[in-house]
């Protein structure tokens, strides 16, 4: 029996279409464009300077602040320049540009292809390895992992909660990485899991990934018992963080809470594997998994790329840009960020470069609201977009609290469900930002 | 009949006085004395409820007016020099007279002179662009044309010309309140004297970018040449992160750097038109 | 280098449009609209094509020429208008009739508000309404036309059913001497000919459409079911208490447009609640409405002006029957 949020969710066609493509490395190209701001939270702050000799694994970027996190090279050879480049934003952010020599790796990076199962290490030494590594979360958000493990004074995890739902339409790279680096996966759970003090995991999974659902569950049960593999509906927004707690313990997060409020920790595959390499393989987080897809692409590839690779190299790897081609996604197409700069580069959460055309993406002209009502089914959230749209236009702050704007996920049902074409989320969001403002700038109580 | 009619006057009059005490208690009981003078204040203002003079309407303002020891620091911009002078009167208080201003927009990279990059394809809302990402062109500064600032005004007086994609001021109506400076995310509009006649002379542009790049991505962008400053006589112009900046307080509007701008982003407004600049050099030469 | 699209997310959207939901109303509509076409003929296809094309060329040229906004009657709204209105027509009235009910419903009930979503009141029964008070002869002579294909087939029901019911009992009779002299039987209120508007001359076509629409997720069930529900109990309890002065359930909601009222008017998007629990109150209070009208009241219907009232009450529904909202119910800890 699968299980499911309780509260909205739509069913927007999956288009898994590069499923089948197994994990490949990307070549390592002539030049990395690594960002210093590749995490929630402060900039990393540089500690190579022009010219020295960089080999890849090794520590470029020191964690700048309390939420942050350390940057590794993700290739070999010698830094061109420290200088501000645009993102795929076009925002200007600090990059480290390395010219590629060779590939020359870091000596303690465990490079062979056993699977290390000893977990030997303490908690607090697992925490401080994960810090170390600079692992993030990689589902989206990219926010540093050891401050994720390390709950606040007084809260207490009582569950681990591993997101391999991968609701978003088009991904398949946490569908790749369960299909081949399952156990890798479990090892890295059980590692979180030692991390946290926690008893039991568990690890979601959307039901139309059956051969995922099936290879978890036969290794699950040789020795990791305490992870529970649980099927989920084929619904969006699954992966979200708060309807995963829903789906998997029944608990609902309170409005502006963190999922610790109920006990939970919730990690992304990717994240578990990343975890295992940095604990058990000594290799910092420089490379991942990208899926490059895309119906008008000849073909759809899941590529194991280093940070710092450009979106335009990505593409002409799979045949060049084709015609029809008008948006470039970084991400899935439902949460993920259009790119405006090709010439950008990827960074540790990147999980995807998506090529849409115009008649899948443009959006039709914005015609009156009819009532319909279907925002308000589709809100994962249980909120009225339609009323928050119409708020946020007139900027009714005190209203638009009341109507809890601010718990909004930004998961964008309302606009995909929309007949009207009403840009509801594109206003929600910021009046969102607005609202978020004002109450965090209330004095606490 | 004659009892009827007695019944009917004296219960209506009883009535009529009962409720009468009533009211006259509850008036009482719930008076709030509130300065006359507000009110009168009030009438003079000019009743726009823009917020332009920092309070949240015409009724507030006119109270900080009446509360306020002096007249320092209010101003309404709708109203001007006239209304301040009315309201310290009335008030029996001297009021210093403020330079006009009006809203300048700093960005004239129009479709040609700043060619797109990429095509916007969401809401018309210059807030929701900018959270987004950098803009549709490749200058990070300039204006993003969504109309934000239009939006704002209360008074008609900026609009969007379709031609350029820029926001135009109508400088007769503009009472400078500073609405379209808030609203712009890009802080392109500024508030700047108005000039003897209207003539004033501006750097139309906020590119902070190395000039060759400020260049690239704007045909009209300040690239930080210092040319306007050396020219310039009187300290009016200072130039921090390769912009050029001019100090409406010292501008003798002597119009030498509106000729020496390389890419043409220094504006001059309302002066008369130029005799065109090899005939000057003749001129001068005899 | 090619000019990329730059958006907020989502980057993708779902298939439905306005239009599409409008087209399959319609859609839904074509069964109802067949039988009726197979009982009246002629006439039938005359209202509908009449009452389509006066919403239609009314609403474009009020925006072509009036308000000189954007043209919007390809969302086939205007056209799902006039096919409602002629739908709930007596079969036999002449056209200009239906003219100017699709007047009056477009132009008034929902040009004035502002066009398609703007409306607060129903547009297709605003117009039949005032086509009740204004023609209250035409409009409650519910006799049989003659066609060319059908000759003057038993043209004796002149009245719908409860009609003659609220007649019977005023005289005096009760129910079962009203039902076996006027041959009432459930299989003829399924499937035809009991006296009523166009459009609701067989309940089975109506519910084949109500299914397309649950099918197709148009509308959800909530509003009909609670309006059926409603009708079901409340004449249910009177019936039990004295079976010979009121009709039983079923009569109730198989006659006087229940069926076409809460599937196709009361659940017009425009003019119904937001959230779930909201649509269940509308429902009930439609359901009340409706009865209340038919046993007491001056009509023997009932249905367009509870429909209507409850119409009017739909912003204090959205204002005060929110949807569960997440992460409420759950204490912290």
């Amino acid at each position: 029996m699968s299980k499911t949020f309780r509260i909205g969710g739509i069913h927007p066609h999956d288009n898994k279409i590069s499923v089948n493509a197994a994990i490949e490395n990307f070549p390592v190209m002539e030049r990395a464009y690594i960002s210093m701001s590749q995490h929630l939270g402060a900039p990393a702050e540089p500690v190579v300077a022009k010219g020295d000799k960089v080999k890849t694994g090794q520590l470029i970027a020191k964690a700048n602040g309390f939420i942050s996190a350390n940057i590794h090279s993700s290739v070999s050879g010698t830094v061109n320049s420290i200088e501000m480049l645009p993102d795929l934003a076009g925002n200007l952010v600090q990059h480290v540009v390395v010219n590629v020599e060779g590939d020359e790796w870091m000596e303690s990076i465990d490079r062979t292809p056993e699977i290390n199962r000893v977990i030997k290490d303490s908690p607090q030494d697992i925490i401080a390895k994960i810090a170390e590594c600079g692992v993030v979360g990689l589902g989206g958000a990219a926010f540093p992992t050891h401050i994720k493990l390390s709950p606040p004074p007084g809260k207490k995890a009582e569950f681990l909660l591993v997101n391999g739902a991968e609701c978003e339409p088009y991904l398949t790279s946490d569908y790749r990485i369960m299909l081949e680096n399952t156990e890798e996966i479990l090892i890295g759970v059980k590692l979180m899991m030692s991390a946290l003090g926690v008893k039991r995991a568990y690890l979601g999974i959307e039901e139309n990934k059956p051969q995922a659902i099936k290879k978890m569950k036969e290794i699950a049960s040789k020795g990791y018992q305490e992870i529970k593999i649980v099927s989920l509906k084929k619904r969006y927004p699954q992966g979200g963080e708060k309807q995963l707690i829903d789906a998997i313990t029944g608990r609902q997060v309170p409005s502006m809470g963190l999922p610790i409020d109920v006990g939970v920790v919730v990690q992304n595959v990717g994240t578990a594997l990343a975890v295992y390499e940095a604990v058990q393989k000594n290799k910092p987080l420089f490379e991942g998994v990208v899926t490059v897809t895309g119906k008008c692409m000849p073909e759809q590839r899941n590529f194991r790329m280093r940070v710092g690779t450009t979106f335009e190299s990505m593409i002409f790897a799979v045949g060049g840009f084709p015609k029809d081609a008008e948006k470039l996604v970084s991400g899935g197409p439902m949460m993920g960020k259009a790119v405006s700069r090709i010439e950008a580069a990827s960074v540790k959460s990147t999980s995807a470069l998506l090529l849409l055309t115009e008649e899948e993406t443009k959006r039709g002209e914005e015609a009156n609201c009819i009532r319909c009502a279907k925002c308000v089914d589709a809100c994962p959230m249980g909120l009225e977009p339609y009323l928050l749209n119409r708020l946020s236009r007139a900027n009714r702050i005190e209203d638009l609290e009341a109507n809890m704007v601010h718990d909004c996920i930004e998961c964008g049902s309302c606009l995909y469900v929309c007949p009207a074409d009403i840009p509801l989320l594109d206003t929600i969001r910021l009046s969102k930002t607005k609202v978020l403002k004002i109450i965090r700038s209330r004095p606490k109580k | 009949m004659t009892a009827t009619i007695i019944f009917t006057i004296a219960s209506l009059t009883v009535l009529g006085l009962v409720l009468a005490l009533i009211l006259y208690f509850t008036a009482q009981k719930f008076k709030v004395v509130e300065d006359p003078r507000i009110d009168d204040v009030e009438t003079i203002l000019p009743g726009a409820n823009c917020g332009g003079c920092g309070f949240t309407g015409c009724r507030s303002f006119a109270e900080g007016c009446v509360n306020a020891e002096s007249m320092d620091g209010l101003f309404c911009p709708v109203g001007g020099n006239d209304v301040m002078k009315r309201v310290a009167d009335y008030l029996g208080r001297s009021v210093a007279e403020m330079v006009p201003q009006v809203a300048v927009v700093r960005c004239n990279g129009n479709c040609d002179s700043r060619p797109k990059s990429n095509n916007y394809d969401g809401y018309t809302s210059c807030a929701v662009m900018a959270s987004l990402y950098a803009g549709d062109t490749d200058c990070r500064y300039g204006c993003l044309g969504q109309g934000d600032c239009e939006l704002s005004c209360d008074f008609d007086a900026i609009k969007m010309n379709p031609r350029t994609g820029l926001p135009e001021v109508d400088a007769d109506k503009c009472t400078a309140c500073g609405a379209c400076v808030k609203a712009c995310p890009k802080m392109i509009i500024e508030l700047r004297n108005k000039g003897p006649k209207g003539k004033r002379i501006f750097v139309s542009c906020i590119n902070k970018d190395k000039g060759g790049v400020a260049k690239k991505a704007c045909a009209v962008a300040c690239i930080g040449c210092t040319k306007c400053q050396k020219v310039c006589a009187y300290d009016a112009i200072t130039i921090s992160s390769n912009l050029a900046y001019i100090d409406y307080n010292k501008c003798k509007l002597c119009r030498k750097c509106v000729v020496e701008c390389p890419t043409n982003a220094i504006w001059e407004v309302n002066f008369p038109v130029r005799v065109p600049k090899k005939e000057v050099a003749e001129v001068e030469q005899h | 280098m090619k000019k990329l699209i730059v958006s907020p997310a989502p980057h993708l959207h779902g298939n439905e449009s306005t239009k599409s939901l409008m087209r399959d109303v319609i859609i839904a509509l074509v069964p109802s609209l067949l039988v009726s076409v197979y009982f009246f003929g002629f006439s039938a296809i005359k209202l509908a094509l009449v009452g389509v094309a006066t919403a239609v060329a009314v609403e474009y040229v009020i925006q072509r020429y009036i308000v000189k906004s954007k043209i919007t009657v390809n969302d086939y709204s205007a056209a799902l208008t006039g096919l409602l209105l002629s739908l709930n027509l007596p079969p036999n009235s002449p056209w200009w009739i239906m003219f100017i009910g699709s007047v009056v419903a477009i132009g008034i009930a929902k040009m004035t508000f502002g066009g398609v979503g703007q409306n607060l009141f129903n547009p297709a029964l605003v117009g039949r309404v005032f086509l009740l008070v204004s023609f209250p002869v035409i409009m409650t002579d519910y006799s049989i036309p003659t066609s060319w294909f059908r000759e003057g087939i038993d043209a004796s029901s002149g009245a719908t059913a409860l009609s003659i019911v609220k007649e019977g009992l005023a005289k005096g009779l009760t129910m079962d001497q009203i039902f076996s002299e006027n041959n009432f039987s459930y299989a003829q209120m399924l499937f035809s000919k009991i006296g009523g508007s166009v459009g609701e001359v067989s309940a089975l076509a109506l519910i084949l459409g109500f299914v397309y629409l649950l099918i197709r997720r148009v509308i959800r069930p909530h509003i009909p079911l609670a309006i059926i529900g409603t009708v079901l109990l409340f004449s249910g309890i009177f019936w039990l208490i004295n079976p010979q002065m009121y009709a039983d359930p079923l009569f109730n909601v198989l006659t006087g447009g229940i069926l076409i009222g809460s599937i196709f008017m009361a659940t017009d998007y425009v003019t119904s609640p937001m959230s779930k629990k909201g649509m269940v109150l509308y429902g009930v209070g439609i359901g009340i409405i409706t009865m209340l009208i038919r046993y007491w009241g001056a009509y023997p219907e009932g249905i367009s002006f509870a429909i209507l009232i409850m119409n009017a009450t739909v912003p204090l529904i959205n204002m005060y029957m929110k949807p569960a909202k997440f992460g409420k119910e759950v204490k912290h800890g």
